[in-house]
C-alpha cells in the first residue's frame, strides 16, 4: 500500500535519491480559534471512495489518542509502520500546520483525495474535516474545513 | 532530618503548591456540578440501543454519542453541512442544552496541570506532586513523633498560634492531600514515560464486515446488551458506507458493531493495567465520584493556610537562630555546657548561661549534646540544658548522647547539673532531661544541683535556677534571658473587689482597661474608639512584672476580649513582690503588662459536660468560662475557700449564673467554717455523680495551687479506679487539664 514517498519535517525536506519523478508538496492547515487544547490532526490520502491509501502526516504525540482520528485510524489500522517518522506536535488553536513532503508524480491527478481528520480533548472528533482531490489544478486553491480547520491548501512545485 | 525533609520542599514549593491546590479546589467541584444536572437512568432501565434509537430520531446526522462518568450524555451531530454538539436527556434523546465546554474550566485545568506552560509546566506540576507526597509523609511522621507515636495521632494538639493551626489542619487534610499528590505523581510519571501506562491494546478495526443493509441502531443486539450507564462512547458509521462499523467503548472494554447484523466484533476487555490507570485518574479527578471530588477539594482548601503557617514557622525558627559567643576549647574549658534542643529557644538560655559564666571568669565550652567529648581534662562543671521530643524521646541534637556517654571518662572533680525545658501540657514533661540526669548519676558523676524543669521558656524559673546555681558555685550568675520579650501595653485599674481579709487570705478581683491616652492623634483618627486589646479568652495569661523587676508573673484571665476588660483574681502572697504590688493599686492607677495565650487550658467545645475545680484565686478563669457559657452547656463547679462570709469569691456572680443556667451546679467547701472541708471533700461527696459524668465524656479543668492540684489528682484517681481509668489517661485524651501555680 506504500505508494507515497516521504520525507518530512515542518521545514526540512529530505533528498529523494531513487525517484526522479517526485514533486515537492506543501500542505498548509490553518486552524480556527476553536478555544480548546492542542488539536490532533491526521493528513492522509484516500481513493475516490474514501478508501485509505497512505499517511501524510500525524500531529499529536500520544498515540493512545490516535483512535479519535477515526477514519484515518480505521484505514491505517493504527499500524505504527503506517505513520513511523511522520509525526509531530499537536497544533494549538488558531495556529497553522505546514508540512512539506516529496510526493510521487503518480499520485497526482490520479483520483486520490487528501483528507484531514481532527480531534481535540473533551471536544468533538471530526472525520474528514477536509476532503479535497489531489490534482495539479487544485494546487494553491484554498478550501475550508467543516470542523476545527479554518482553511486548507496544498502547493505543488 | 525529618524536619528538613518536611521544611525544604515546603519552602521551595509553597507558592506553586498554592496555585495547584487552588485550581484543584475549583476543579474538584466539577464532578458534583455535572452530576447534579445529569439525568441518570436506573440500572437496566435503558440500553445503548434504546439511547441510539431515541437520539437518532432527534438528530438524524448523529456522529458520536459520549457519556461522561458523571452521567452527562453529549451527542455530536452534523446536519446539512453544519456540525454541533448538544447535551441530551438519555431517557428521551431530546436536547437539554447546547454542549459548550467552559473556557474558564479549561483554563483552570491547564493551570492545574501545566501552569499554562505546556510540557515544561507539566514537568513542574509532576515534580510538585512528588514533593507534596514527601511533604505529606514527612509531616505525618513529624506529627506522630510530636504527639508521642501513631496511636496518639488523634490526641489534642498542644501549642498555640501558627504551629497549632498548621498541625490541626494538616492532620485533618493529610489523607486527601496524600491521595491527590500520589495520584497526581502517578499521572505525571505515566505522562513522561517513567511508569508504564496500563497498556490497553486497542482493538483493530475488523477486517471483514457483513456489508449487508444497515439495520436501525435500536435493533442491534450488541448495543442492546450494554446498559447506558456503562457507555463511554458510541461512534456511528460513516453514512452510506456499508463497510463501516459502529465503534463502541464502555467502562468494561471496547469493540465494534456490525451495522447490519448487530454482531459485536473484535471486542477487547480493558486490561487490568488499564483498569488501574483508569482508577488512578478517577481518584485524582473525582470523575464520576462526586463525593470524593468534594472531599479532595476540601482537603486542598487547607493548602494555602498550611503554606502560609508553614512559612511562618520556618521564619520564626530561622529568626530565632542563635550564634554562639566566646567558646573555650574542650581542652581549656573549666565549664562545659551541652545543649539538646530542636528549636532555638534552649540555645538562647544556654547562651545567656555561657555569657554570665564567662563574666564570672569561667572558661566555658558550649556544644550540642551529640558532641559530648570522651574527656574534658580541665572541666569541673558540666551543664546539660535539654528539651524533650515527643513522648519522652531525645531531641535530634541529643540522639547520640546516651551512646557517647558510654565512652565518656569523667574526672573525680566533675559535677553535673541538668536543666530540662518543656511544656507542662505534654504528658512526659522533661522526661528526657530526667533520663539524662539519671544516666549521669549512674555513670558515677556527682550531682551539683537537682534536676530543674523550665515550663514554656519561663524566664522567671530560669532566673531562680540561676540563683540556686550561683549560690552552689559561689559565683555571681544573674541569668536574665527571656525568650519572648512581649510587647508591653499600659492598663488602668478601673475596679477592684476585695475579699478574704478577715481570714488572712486577702484576695482581690482586679479589672483593667487598656489606656489610650498615649495614642497619637492620627492613631485616634484611624482607629477611632477601637480598644487596643489583642484577642484573648478566659484562661489565657496576663503577664505583669513588678517595678524594678524584669521577670513577669502570670495571672489567669477571668475575662475574654469581648468583655473589653482584663479581669484577674489575685491572692496577696506573703513576700510576693508582684501580688503586693497589684494589691497596692488604686483605681485609676496604671500598670504595664501583656497577654500570653494559653490554649491548653480551655473547656472543650460542644455539649460535653465540664467539671470545673478550683480553690482560692484559682476560681478566676473558671468564673470566666462560666460567664462565656451562653450556650448553657452543663457546667459543674467545685470550689474551696476559707470562710463563706469572707472569701467567697464571685459569690454574687455565681448566684446569677446558677439562675440563668450558665452554671448547672455549684459545690463549695470552706476550710475555716463549721464544716472544715476542702474542695477534695466536696469532690468525694459527689463521687457517684462525677463518675457518671466522666463516663459520658466529661472534661475536667483544675485551677489552683500546686498542693491542691496534687490532692485533686489523687481524689480523681480513686474515683476513676472503678472505671479502669486514671488521671494520666484522661490527661492524654485532653480531658483533664490543669492550670497550676
Amino acid at each position: 500500500m506504500k505508494k507515497i514517498l516521504f520525507a518530512l519535517g515542518l521545514a526540512t525536506v529530505m533528498a529523494v535519491p531513487a525517484y526522479a519523478q517526485a514533486r515537492e508538496a506543501t500542505f498548509t492547515t490553518q486552524l480556527k480559534n476553536y478555544g480548546g487544547d492542542g488539536a490532533y490532526l491526521a493528513l492522509y490520502l484516500t481513493d475516490t471512495n474514501g478508501q485509505y491509501q497512505g499517511t501524510l502526516w500525524i500531529s499529536g504525540e500520544k498515540s493512545k489518542y490516535y483512535k479519535h482520528l477515526r477514519d484515518w485510524a480505521r484505514g491505517s489500522g493504527l499500524n505504527q509502520a503506517e505513520y513511523d517518522g511522520l509525526t509531530g506536535a499537536s497544533v494549538t488553536s488558531g495556529r497553522a500546520l505546514k508540512v512539506t513532503l516529496e510526493l510521487e508524480d503518480a499520485l497526482i491527478d490520479s483520483g486520490y483525495q487528501v483528507r484531514v481528520d481532527t480531534a481535540v480533548e473533551d471536544m468533538r472528533d471530526n472525520r474528514s474535516d477536509v476532503v479535497v482531490p489531489l490534482t495539479t489544478e487544485g494546487s494553491g486553491k484554498t478550501v475550508s474545513g467543516r470542523g476545527y480547520v479554518q482553511s486548507f491548501v496544498y502547493d505543488l512545485k | 532530618m525529618l524536619r528538613k525533609l518536611h521544611g525544604l520542599p515546603g519552602l521551595v514549593a509553597a507558592l506553586l503548591l498554592v496555585v495547584l491546590a487552588t485550581s484543584g479546589v475549583v476543579l474538584s467541584a466539577v464532578p458534583a456540578l455535572e452530576r447534579s444536572s445529569a439525568v441518570v437512568p436506573t440500572a437496566g432501565e435503558l440500553s445503548v440501543a434504546d439511547l441510539a434509537e431515541r437520539v437518532v430520531v432527534n438528530y438524524p446526522g448523529t456522529e458520536q454519542i459520549a457519556r461522561s462518568l458523571s452521567g452527562e450524555v453529549v451527542v455530536y451531530y452534523s446536519h446539512d453541512g453544519k456540525s454541533g454538539a448538544d447535551l441530551v436527556n438519555p431517557l428521551t434523546g431530546e436536547a437539554i442544552a447546547p454542549y459548550q465546554p467552559s473556557a474558564f474550566l479549561r483554563w483552570v485545568k491547564n493551570l492545574h496541570r501545566s501552569f499554562l506552560l505546556d510540557v515544561a509546566g507539566r514537568i513542574l506540576a509532576g515534580v510538585l506532586a512528588a514533593l507534596m507526597v514527601l511533604i505529606c509523609l514527612s509531616g505525618a511522621f513529624l506529627l506522630a513523633r510530636r504527639l508521642g507515636g501513631w496511636n496518639a495521632i488523634f490526641r489534642p494538639i498542644p501549642g498555640s498560634g501558627g504551629p497549632r493551626i498548621h498541625a490541626e489542619l494538616a492532620r485533618f487534610a493529610v489523607i486527601g492531600l496524600l491521595l491527590s499528590a500520589l495520584t497526581g505523581s502517578y499521572m505525571s510519571a505515566v505522562r513522561f514515560g517513567l511508569l508504564p501506562e496500563g497498556a490497553n491494546t486497542e482493538p483493530s478495526f475488523p477486517a471483514e464486515v457483513s456489508g449487508g443493509t444497515p439495520a436501525p441502531g435500536g435493533s442491534l443486539s450488541a448495543l442492546k446488551n450494554v446498559d447506558v450507564n456503562e457507555l463511554r462512547e458510541l461512534v456511528f458509521p460513516y453514512p452510506d458506507d456499508p463497510t463501516d462499523v459502529y465503534s463502541l467503548s464502555t467502562t468494561q472494554g471496547s469493540g465494534f458493531v456490525d451495522q447490519a447484523t448487530g454482531e459485536l466484533l473484535q471486542y477487547q476487555p480493558r486490561s487490568p493495567g488499564s483498569q488501574f490507570h483508569h482508577w488512578m485518574v478517577r481518584l485524582h479527578t473525582g470523575e464520576g465520584l462526586w463525593w470524593l471530588g468534594l472531599i479532595l477539594g476540601i482537603a486542598a482548601l487547607t493548602v494555602p493556610v498550611l503554606s502560609f503557617t508553614g512559612l511562618q514557622i520556618w521564619w520564626q525558627r530561622r529568626s530565632s537562630a542563635i550564634s554562639l559567643g566566646e567558646n573555650a576549647s574542650i581542652e581549656a574549658a573549666d565549664t562545659v555546657i551541652l545543649v539538646g534542643s530542636e528549636g532555638n529557644t534552649t540555645w538562647g538560655f544556654a547562651m545567656d548561661l555561657q555569657n554570665k559564666l564567662n563574666l564570672a571568669g569561667k572558661k566555658v565550652h558550649c556544644a550540642p549534646m551529640n558532641d559530648l567529648a570522651e574527656h574534658y581534662p580541665k572541666a569541673n562543671a558540666l551543664f546539660i540544658l535539654t528539651s524533650t521530643y515527643g513522648d519522652g524521646d531525645a531531641p535530634s541534637p541529643a540522639n547520640q548522647f546516651m551512646a557517647r556517654l558510654e565512652c565518656f571518662q569523667a574526672d573525680d572533680g566533675l559535677e553535673f547539673v541538668v536543666l530540662g525545658f518543656g511544656d507542662q501540657q505534654f504528658p512526659k514533661f522533661c522526661q528526657y532531661a530526667q533520663d539524662v540526669d539519671l544516666a549521669l548519676s549512674n555513670k558515677g558523676l556527682k550531682q551539683m544541683h537537682p534536676l530543674a524543669r523550665i515550663d514554656r521558656g519561663s524566664a522567671m524559673q530560669f532566673r531562680e535556677w540561676g540563683e540556686a546555681i550561683s549560690e552552689r558555685m559561689g559565683i555571681p550568675l544573674a541569668l536574665s534571658h527571656n525568650p519572648a520579650p512581649e510587647v508591653m501595653s499600659e492598663f488602668e485599674l478601673v475596679e477592684r473587689v476585695d475579699y478574704g481579709v478577715a481570714v488572712n487570705a486577702p484576695t482581690s478581683i482586679l479589672r483593667f482597661k487598656p489606656t489610650q491616652n498615649d495614642r497619637k492623634l492620627w492613631q485616634k483618627l484611624l482607629f477611632q474608639n477601637r480598644q487596643h486589646l489583642p484577642d484573648f479568652e478566659a484562661g489565657d495569661l496576663f503577664g505583669v512584672a513588678p517595678p524594678g523587676d524584669e521577670a513577669p508573673r502570670f495571672y489567669s484571665l477571668a475575662s475574654s476580649a469581648s468583655d473589653d476588660q482584663l479581669e484577674i483574681c489575685v491572692r496577696k502572697q506573703t513576700n510576693g513582690l508582684c501580688s503586693e504590688y497589684l494589691h497596692s493599686l488604686k483605681p485609676g492607677e496604671r500598670i504595664s503588662g501583656f497577654i500570653q495565650q494559653n490554649p491548653g487550658f480551655r473547656p472543650a467545645a460542644g455539649t460535653t459536660p465540664i467539671i470545673l475545680i478550683g480553690a482560692g484565686a484559682g476560681i478566676g478563669p473558671l468564673a470566666g468560662f462560666i460567664r462565656k457559657n451562653t450556650e448553657r452547656n452543663p457546667m459543674y463547679l467545685y470550689w474551696g475557700g476559707r470562710n463563706p462570709t469572707s472569701d467567697f469569691l464571685y459569690q454574687p456572680e455565681l448566684g446569677g449564673y446558677l439562675n440563668d443556667h450558665r452554671l448547672t451546679e455549684l459545690n463549695t467547701a470552706f476550710s475555716r467554717s463549721a464544716d472544715k472541708t476542702y474542695v477534695q471533700d466536696a469532690i468525694i461527696a459527689d463521687e457517684t455523680a462525677l463518675r457518671q459524668r466522666i463516663e459520658t465524656g466529661a472534661q475536667i479543668l483544675v485551677c489552683g495551687g500546686r498542693d491542691m492540684a496534687a490532692g485533686v489528682r489523687q481524689v480523681f484517681d480513686s474515683i476513676l479506679k472503678p472505671l479502669n481509668l486514671d488521671v494520666d489517661e484522661l490527661r492524654n485524651d485532653g480531658r483533664y487539664l490543669e492550670d497550676v501555680y
